[in-house]
């Protein structure tokens, strides 16, 4: 199996690990027994993005899916950051291999569960702006 | 370019200069088939001869009992898959084997069932240990054959090959083991330990890859798996791998030589490695801690995932290996690991050090300088890692 040098970049010198102590929301995705899980933070102001961290136990495409998919909605405005796709997280890696498809979906899981957090501290309902979060279920991880 | 410390020597190993040295010859003056009829074939035939007769004496075997295959592979398929042909004609379908087999003769012994056999996979346990009153318990009236891996590959633990071959002999059921991972690093005696069928692998004992062998008991006939030219006494067909072949000789004949002397090292470095890298909290040893491969070192590491683990340390030039699902491009860990009871987020967490005999001390320093660095690197970026120091305040 072969990653991209992008890829590789985002593995070797992630950016924006880490924590924010005062998030306005944070999401946790995935879990230890499909051996991915990933944790986002946002700050907020007037519906930008000025801060994410991430936090992810997982294999090499799994940091750099979510290394990259913090570059990609900071400074964003929250409906920008739900556009986010896993192939457009892909694309910006140059490809990820077919069996590590499953670490993108989750970084853009993981962006929209920290913004169903956002959502639900400020007492507004996130299931009709950013949708239904699969659970990943044993036996059937990611995909 | 940096240093590479290789410690991956259960995936493969170098080719010794010695090997090689003997082998180029069959690469250049004498390229000739060894059917062949003039002196560039003839002269071919001896020196396949020779390492036919060195694999047997390091086996305690004849050389007519020994049939050179293309790897571990075919000697795993043509042993399992034969014997089961074979006394399916008496009417035994049944076959033993454990969960914690090689591939190739997991996959085999599925083949297998597809065709009707059944299969009954024996428990290893937690210390990946075959117990041998539960394989008595489990040969039944129509059982055809045992296979029992001598060593496993991910955890190196060893079994206890001549009590369980014992008790197939007793029960008049054939036995086969693949020592891929086993010949040249425990002494092995097909006689005295009562075996029928052995497997073994050119490119773990610095031999080329591509070659192996088959050890098959005089008087047992197999049918073959390979049909086609007379080579091989009409068992083995294709024209033989002449220089793999003339390798495999010299790479057991130093393997076997120097066992002793080699492992007296290659433990002191294996167990400095364990005791170093237990020191890392929450680590743990997988396999038992005595009856284990002398090179072999697996660990997991919770709270991190074994493939990221494998290329941080690729990237302070370290190569090893990992059962996490990642490396295998499946997403459950390693078969092995939750074998023997591991739980699956810890065994995603997997690392298989392999040492070999051109491993050092100083490589072992540098590993057990970089190892914990590289863990808590990974847990600090770990939401599991939180999860799991959490709990413990709590
Ligand atoms: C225990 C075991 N059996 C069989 C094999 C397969 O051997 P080969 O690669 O020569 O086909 C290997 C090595 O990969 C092994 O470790």
């Amino acid at each position: 199996m072969l990653y991209s040098e992008k890829v590789m970049d985002h593995f070797a010198n992630p950016r924006n690990v880490g924590e924010i102590a005062d998030a306005d929301g944070v999401g946790e995705v995935g879990n230890s027994k499909c051996g991915d899980i990933m944790r986002m933070y946002l700050k907020v102001e007037n519906d930008v993005i000025t801060d994410v961290k991430f936090k992810t136990f997982g294999c090499g495409a799994a940091i750099a899916t979510s290394s990259m998919a913090t570059e990609m909605v900071k400074g964003k405005t929250i409906s920008e950051a739900l556009k986010l796709t896993n192939r457009a997280v892909m694309e910006a890696l140059d490809g990820l291999p077919p069996v590590k498809v499953h670490c993108s979906v989750l970084a853009e899981q993981a962006i929209k569960a920290a913004v169903a957090d956002y959502y639900t501290r400020r007492g507004i309902d996130p299931t009709p702006i950013v949708g239904k979060i699969p659970e990943c279920e044993e036996g059937h991880c990611g995909v | 370019m940096k240093r590479v410390i290789y410690v991956d020597n259960a995936a493969t190993t170098p080719v010794s200069p010695a090997v090689l040295e003997a082998m180029l010859p069959f690469y250049k003056e004498i390229y000739g088939n060894p059917s062949s009829i003039y002196s560039v074939g003839r002269k071919a035939k001896a020196p396949m001869e020779d390492a036919r007769t060195k694999i047997a004496r390091c086996l305690n075997a004849q050389a007519n009992e020994i049939y050179f295959t293309s790897g571990g592979s075919e000697a795993d398929n043509w042993a399992i898959k034969g014997a089961a042909h074979l006394m399916a004609q008496k009417g035994k379908k049944h076959l033993i084997t454990t969960a914690f087999e090689h591939h190739a003769v997991l996959h085999t012994m599925q083949a297998l069932e597809k065709e009707g056999f059944l299969v009954t996979y024996l428990p290893v346990h937690e210390n990946g240990i075959v117990r041998p009153e539960e394989l008595e318990s489990a040969i039944r009236s129509d059982t055809a054959l045992v296979s029992i891996m001598y060593a496993n590959n991910e955890i190196g633990t060893i079994q206890p090959i001549p009590e369980l071959a014992e008790i197939c002999r007793k029960h008049g059921v054939l036995f086969h083991t693949d020592a891929v991972q086993a010949v040249g690093n425990v002494p092995i005696d097909v006689k005295a330990q009562q075996i029928d069928m052995l497997s073994l692998s050119g490119h773990k004992l610095h031999a080329p890859k591509g070659v192996g062998a088959l050890y098959i008991r005089q008087g047992l006939v197999l049918p073959n798996l390979i049909d086609g030219g007379a080579q091989e006494r009409n068992r083995r067909a294709g024209t033989e791998n002449v220089a793999g072949i003339v390798g495999l000789g010299v790479a057991i004949e130093e393997a076997c030589a120097g066992m002793e002397e080699r492992n007296r090292r290659l433990c002191a470095m294996r167990d400095r490695l364990i005791e170093g890298a237990l020191q890392i909290p929450r680590s743990r040893l997988n396999g038992d801690r005595q009856q284990r491969l002398p090179g072999n070192v697996s660990l997991c590491f919770e709270g991190i995932e074994g493939e990221s683990l494998l290329l941080m340390l690729d990237m302070k030039g370290i190569c090893a290996s990992s059962g996490s699902a990642c490396t295998s491009g499946s997403l459950d860990p390693s078969h092995v690991l939750l074998a023997i009871g591991l739980p699956h987020e810890i065994a995603h967490g997997s690392l298989r050090i392999s040492l070999g005999s051109q491993n050092t001390e100083e490589e072992i320093d540098q590993i057990l300088e970089e190892l914990p660095k590289v863990v808590s690197y990974l847990r600090s970026m770990s939401p599991l890692w939180d999860h799991i120091t959490k709990n413990d305040r709590n």
